[in-house]
């Protein structure tokens, strides 16, 4: 059984059938990819699977427990971290304050009053933040606002946010959307070291082949609701479903 | 020292002797000086400075660090005032229980109004705390009359129980004191033309201002505070990183109100009165006002636009046409007659139209408040040294 269970999940918006039965295992350790083109349900079983959507059937299980009716907090404290399609991070506090915030959340709780101590004289918190950010290469910009740095800064500084709480899982909504040939190139080295280096496993769903080809270790397809196929790589870039559901968004 | 870093505790040291000296510095003109009455160093003015202060510091606490700006911040200043007056009525003249009680119960009040306020932001936000403040208002004005006085408001009478004192049938009212010490005693030093006056009262309320100033410094720089600002800046992020964004923010409200009680109960403890017109939209809307002349999210910038504030309350008001005239005499007839006619709406009764021009200047070209003034003044004088010397939060909030 995977680390990540979903079972006959289904979403309709009105009149719309965003998702229907879909099944999917995210075995543990790997990484696993969704694709599929333009509003094949994507984003709609990502917000299912973080507790921003709930599903109208099916289950949702990680680890053995049901995700479902909890909220984003109460997910993420129970080990699935998420990136964002656009970085997002707290641009008002420093790259510094970033990371200490997700290193409180994993130590302290989803609430904790402590509202008299001196935030920067946690030393465990400080040294963990540390060794992020140097994991991160962003050593030098702990003084820097958060929202003047680049985008792929950004990208960098979110996920070591999320790598910081050493989830079990993690789950990232098209990382590269938006970014140059160069900047791609640099998440994916930087996502296959976090695959190599971590006891950690990735959930990824992306638009880029590029990109899915290079990372995954397995691949669902996704096309209007439906898982079409599941398998390694190899196997799903010649097959003929996939060319169809691809040609098929491009005849339209 | 005291748990802060160099520069906070600087700041706090700076402010202590500028409180501590407030009766000499606030009198710089001689008594019998034509400019003598913008002096601001009598007892009446220079507690309200403090008082008005640590509402503003509480009302921060709320604004500047989370974003949500409260129109309602007044319901919890009356119901600390409600709750001081009856402490002095019931209790003891003594005004500490009344101080101590006006903060519980200000915050027991808090609790219910931000539990229902806080199940939404932005404006809708700020439309219910200020529908609860109105609410609050005209219940005192009307059916709670016989809790809070009505229309007439609610003071101390000389057949009060004061049950730990012991009620005193004859004689005058009794004063609200400290340990014997009333608030309104005072000690006048006059050295060459200039009065300078030491009171009871101020002492009291500036002493409980820095504790409160320095309770705020501590919530500013703490892990809770660091949280608070992380849900101004990003609430989506802060939920996806584990953290339950609604007890920060009913302790932060709690924290707030609690803030705008103790100012409520200094208030009484300096004038036994109450009434219902301090729950108003108008006097939340002043500490709004105070907060962003003096610069949301800083430390000392909501203490400076109270003073500021209520200094053109007290002082600039009163210049009048007389003064005006005798000030433009050496003018021709036409001359100053035209002159005074300029001015005159400006000043005096007029005084809030230049409020709202200061106002309005400060938003357009110092978002920042009187804190980025300084800060871009000291930033002149100092040129050779290109890093300006603090960058606090100099966004405007929504």
């Amino acid at each position: 059984m995977g680390i990540l269970e979903v079972q006959n999940v289904g979403k309709r918006f009105g009149g719309l059938q965003a998702l229907q039965d879909v099944n999917l295992s995210v075995k543990e350790n790997t990484i696993h990819a969704i694709i599929g083109p333009n509003g094949a349900g994507k984003s709609t079983l990502l917000n299912c699977l973080v507790g921003k959507l709930f599903p109208d059937s099916g289950t949702v299980q990680f680890d053995g427990n049901s995700v479902l009716g909890r909220s984003p907090y109460e997910i993420n404290q129970m080990g699935i971290s998420r990136v964002f399609q656009t970085p997002e991070i707290f641009g008002d506090l420093s790259v510094m304050e970033n990371m200490m915030i997700p290193i409180f959340a994993k130590r302290d709780g989803s609430f904790s009053l402590d509202a008299l101590s001196d935030f920067m004289k946690h030393k465990d918190i400080v040294e963990g933040a540390e060794k992020i950010l140097e994991e991160m290469n962003m050593s030098n910009k702990q003084g820097m606002q958060a929202s003047s740095m680049s985008r792929g800064d950004k990208r960098r500084l979110e996920i070591g946010m999320c790598l910081s709480q050493e989830p079990r899982l993690l789950l990232l909504d098209e990382p590269t959307a938006g970014m140059a040939r160069a900047d791609t190139n640099n998440t994916i080295d930087l996502l296959k070291q976090i695959g190599n280096e971590r006891d950690i496993t990735i959930a990824i769903i992306e638009h880029d082949m590029h990109v899915v080809f290079s990372l995954a270790d397995r691949i669902t397809v996704l096309a209007q609701g439906t898982p079409l196929v599941e398998d390694v790589p190899d196997k799903i870039k010649g097959h003929p479903k996939v060319k169809e559901a691809y040609l098929g968004e491009t005849a339209h | 020292m005291l748990g802060l870093n160099r520069k906070d505790a600087s700041l706090l040291i700076i402010v202590a002797i500028l409180v501590a000296l407030a009766p000499v510095l606030l009198n710089p003109f001689p008594e019998q000086s034509g400019l003598a009455q913008f002096n601001a160093g009598y007892p009446d003015l220079m507690q309200r400075f403090v008082i008005f202060g640590i509402f503003a510091i509480g009302f921060n606490i709320l604004f500047g660090l989370t974003g949500y700006l409260s129109f309602g911040h007044a319901a919890f200043l009356g119901a600390g005032s409600y709750a001081g007056v009856w402490m002095l009525k019931l209790l003891t003249i003594n005004v500490i229980p009344a101080i101590i009680i006006s903060t519980a119960v200000a915050g027991i009040f808090a609790l219910i109004i931000g539990f229902i306020s806080l199940r939404r932001s932005g404006i809708y936000f700020s439309i219910l705390t200020l529908a609860f403040a109105q609410m609050s208002f005209a219940l005192a004005a009307s059916v709670l009359t016989p809790i809070t006085g009505g229309e007439t408001g609610l003071q101390t009478a000389l057949d009060d129980p004061r049950i730990l004192d012991g009620a005193n049938a004859t004689g005058n009212i009794p004063a609200p004191s400290i340990f014997g010490l009333q608030m309104g005693d005072s000690i006048q030093l006059s050295l060459g033309g200039w009065l300078w006056t030491f009171n009871v009262g101020y002492y009291l309320a500036a002493l409980v201002m820095l504790s409160a100033f320095y309770l705020a410094i501590r919530i500013f720089r703490s892990p809770f505070g660091i949280m608070l600002r992380a849900i101004k800046s990003n609430q989506q992020r802060l939920n996806y990183t584990g953290l339950n964004t609604k007890p920060y923010m009913l302790a932060c409200f709690v924290i707030s109100g609690m803030y705008a009680g103790l100012a409520g109960g200094l208030m009484v403890s300096m004038d036994p009165l109450a009434g219902a017109e301090r729950m108003q939209w108008t006097a939340s809307g002043e500490v709004v006002l105070m907060t962003i002349l003096g610069g949301v999210g800083t430390l000392i910038g909501p203490v400076l636009g109270a003073g500021l504030i209520k200094y053109f309350e007290n002082i600039f008001s009163k210049i009048n046409d007389n003064l005006l005239h005798k000030w433009f005499a050496f003018m021709p007839d036409g001359a100053e007659d035209f002159i005074v006619s300029i001015i005159y709406p400006f000043v005096g009764k007029g005084w809030h139209l230049t409020l709202g021009l200061i106002f309005m200047a400060v938003i357009i070209f110092l978002p920042g408040g009187l804190v980025e003034l300084g800060q871009k003044v000291a930033y002149i004088f100092k040129k050779k040294n290109p890093t300006p010397t603090s960058t606090p939060n100099t966004k405007p909030a929504e």
